[in-house]
């Protein structure tokens, strides 16, 4: 055959060219279709979420008798405990009514409306202060208290004079005294510290919700899971990949392990129920069960990508260990594992990432309880993972299913937070892999 | 074929078969290797020397599919023998690949990690010390000196095969079983590994696979040729090489079988 110029390209050259642009183009599109959904996924979530890590509050300086706070006159802790947050509320809402009219702005709104201006909250957070620093009785205490949903939500723009208006929570009186608070620096907004650190809060105060107690409860199962999965899933892949027969046996121990990665995960919310609560009766909702049932669902999906790594590694390298007199043993531990380490680091990451936000198994063994107070386990001298608790995606949902609107930014606002975790989880393992890569 | 017994050979073996599943890859060999010489394995390419070296060493108990029969001894020792501990037996046996298999490590850790796992070197000095002479016998010493820390996996192909040379005689075995290590080398490379091994013969039994009729016929002072799994001729090299009994030899070393 004889060759035509090489400066015209023929027939066949153009066709094989246009395929492989038309594939480059497919391949283009889905990447920027890709990042067009994130860029709207963290749009949306930023736009309602990022607002709940600012919140707003008063600062209120509040009367305090001694005759309404301390019968015994003697700071006897048991007797000042029998005053309830209502003692505390009337305390509070003259405290208010005090700090707004010596701020000279005109209102007509009674003493009840001005004190409903803050939150359900700041009554335990007053009392819960006297109650730390009895000496305070009889002189008063200036706090930075906390302002309802209502008022925050009209600085953070959900809530306008027109909502205000058929809304029983609120009026446009209480908004424009609000603004002038404001103006006058006894209303201020700084970052919300609470809302990292605070348990769950009642329906009627979104603006006093915080995910503490998720956060550590997520954090306790993802301990719980990386101290079971993680040497449980090396040490079967391991064996699997490099010591167990080849028969029948192994490969039906495969094939399940396959199909149980697959198991869709509220499956093993079921098994977790029945095995670590009705049978072993460990406590209900506790982050050890958690773990234990995302320990589980996590373990298939770690061996799968520990085993390909395992196997990606050169026969070569394996050969030449037992070459020299190492043992069985030695060859994996000194030279296989080493190498697939970053394999097996990458899949440990995503077993995890998919552990922390896994929802469904944890709200059948009851981690969708309504968690108000910190658990006793977290605090030192209790035992650890025995209490009930909730956990980030747990409490996503839980907000999302609330009424009072204050609880969508707080849904987001725990996304945020879920995505951090990632986000803090990934980079460790990028910088972990980055450690034990080695050049071949 | 003509018999060769010999007075004490370092090792012998009778009637192996080795299968790879329904492959009969080596039929009936009987062979005998004496101690402080080299014996050069020949033939065409898949018929069996890479297989029977590594019944040597059972580097073939790593390939599940691989069945081996027959009697090997070292020593008078079975090496098959049940009561064997194939990682006793590959530390006095070494062996160096066909292809260069370094560890993904430094220099150093690759050749002195034999003598570390098998407890050759009391301190650090000692294991200098070992570490060096082996790169020196290697020929690679000069080369790698300035560079010890540096990876394995960093050299040229042919220096590569030459620190698993270094790393194979690290260990000092009592037999040291080499398939083609000089077949990624330079012609000058090659004739510092056959001035190595010409060396080794001192104190070695050494066993090599080779596809250069020139190699074998340098090197070594018996020679093994194989076809299709058969055990064709066994003899000293320069008969070999001069006056073969078998026809397949001399068409093979002739150049009209490969
Ligand atoms: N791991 C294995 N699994 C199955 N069959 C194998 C395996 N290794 C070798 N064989 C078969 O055994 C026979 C001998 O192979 P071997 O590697 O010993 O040949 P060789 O003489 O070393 O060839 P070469 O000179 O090309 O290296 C071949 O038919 C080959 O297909
Ligand atoms: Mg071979």
């Amino acid at each position: 055959m004889t060759h035509k110029s090489l400066l015209v390209a023929d027939a066949r050259t153009k066709k094989r060219n246009a395929a492989e642009r038309r594939f480059k183009a497919y391949g283009l599109t889905a990447i920027v279709v890709a990042i067009l959904a994130l860029i709207m996924l963290l749009v949306s979530v930023f736009g309602t979420g990022a607002s709940s890590f600012r919140q707003t509050y008063a600062t209120v300086t509040v009367p305090l008798p001694e005759d309404k706070l301390d019968k015994s006159g003697v700071r006897d802790i048991d007797v000042m405990k029998k005053v309830t947050t209502i003692g505390y509320t009337k305390l509070l809402n003259e405290g208010f009514e005090n700090v707004v009219i010596a701020s000279g702005i005109p209102t007509e709104l009674s003493r009840k409306d001005i004190g409903g201006m803050l939150s359900k909250e700041a009554a335990a957070t007053i009392r819960d202060h006297i109650l730390a620093n009895s000496e305070l009785v009889g002189t008063e205490a200036t706090l930075d208290l906390l302002m309802n949903g209502r008022i925050d939500g009209y600085f953070k723009g959900r809530v306008t004079m027109e909502s205000a208006a058929l809304d029983s929570n609120t009026s446009p009186e209480e908004l424009a005294l609000a603004q002038a608070l404001k103006d006058a620096g006894i209303v201020h907004t700084k970052f919300n510290w609470a809302f990292l650190t605070n348990p769950d809060a009642s329906d009627q105060r979104p603006e006093a919700a915080g995910l503490g107690v998720a956060i550590l409860g997520s954090l306790y199962m993802m301990i719980v899971v990386l101290v079971t999965s993680l040497p449980i899933a090396v040490a079967a892949s391991i064996y699997l990949e490099e010591f167990a027969p080849k028969n029948r046996w192994t490969d039906l121990i495969e094939v399940n392990i396959s199909n149980l990665a697959a198991v869709p995960s509220i499956v093993y919310g079921i098994l977790g129920l029945a095995i670590f609560i009705n049978f072993l009766e460990l406590n209900q909702s506790s982050p050890l069960v958690g773990g234990l049932v995302l320990s589980l669902m996590t373990l298939p999906r770690i061996i799968i990508p520990a085993r390909a790594a395992l196997k990606s590694v050169p026969p070569s390298i394996r050969d030449a260990a037992l070459g020299v007199g190492a043992s069985k043993m030695q060859s994996v531990f000194h030279h296989v594992l080493p190498l697939a380490a970053p394999g097996i680091l990458t899949g440990v990451i995503i077993g995890l990432g998919q552990a922390l936000g896994e929802t469904a198994p944890l709200l059948l063994i009851g981690m969708v309880a309504f968690v108000r107070e910190y658990p006793a386990a977290y605090t030192p001298d209790a035992g650890l993972f025995g209490e009930a608790s909730t956990a980030l995606p747990v409490q996503v949902y839980n907000w999302t299913q609330r009424a009072d609107p204050g609880f969508v930014e707080r849904a987001s606002g725990a996304i945020i937070t879920l995505l951090i975790f990632l986000l803090v989880m990934n980079a460790v393992a990028i910088f972990l892999r980055r450690k034990f890569e080695r050049r071949w | 074929m003509k018999d060769t017994n010999m007075q004490n050979p370092k090792i012998s073996a009778k009637n192996v078969q080795v299968y790879y599943g329904d492959n009969h890859a080596i039929k009936d060999v009987n062979v005998e290797i004496a101690d402080k010489t080299v014996t050069a394995f020949i033939g065409p390419s898949g018929c069996g020397k890479s297989t029977f070296l590594r019944c040597l060493n059972r580097m073939n108990d790593t390939i599940d599919i691989c069945r081996v029969t027959g009697e090997i001894k070292i020593d008078n020792e079975d090496i098959y023998d049940a009561k064997v501990d194939p990682v006793q037996l590959r530390a006095k046996v070494g062996m160096v690949f066909q292809k260069p298999n370094p560890f993904p490590k430094s220099i150093y850790d690759n050749v002195a990690y034999g003598p570390k796992i098998h407890g050759l070197a009391r301190n650090k000095a000692e294991l200098d010390e070992i570490v060096e002479k082996a790169l020196r016998k290697a020929a690679l010493w000069n080369e790698a000196k300035d560079r010890l820390n540096s990876p394995g996996t960093g050299l040229s192909g042919g220096q590569q095969q030459r620190l698993c040379i270094a790393r194979a005689i690290a260990t000092a075995p009592e037999v040291l079983l080499m398939d083609e290590p000089c077949s990624a080398l330079d012609p000058i490379a090659t004739a510092q590994v056959e001035e190595l091994i010409d060396e080794l013969r001192q104190s070695y039994s050494v066993v090599i696979v080779t596809h250069s009729m020139q190699q074998a016929a340098r090197v070594s002072q018996k020679t093994a040729f194989f076809h299709l799994g058969n055990l064709v001729e066994y003899d000293d090299t320069t008969k070999i090489f001069t006056n073969p009994d078998d026809p397949r030899t001399e068409s093979y070393i002739s150049g009209r079988i490969g």
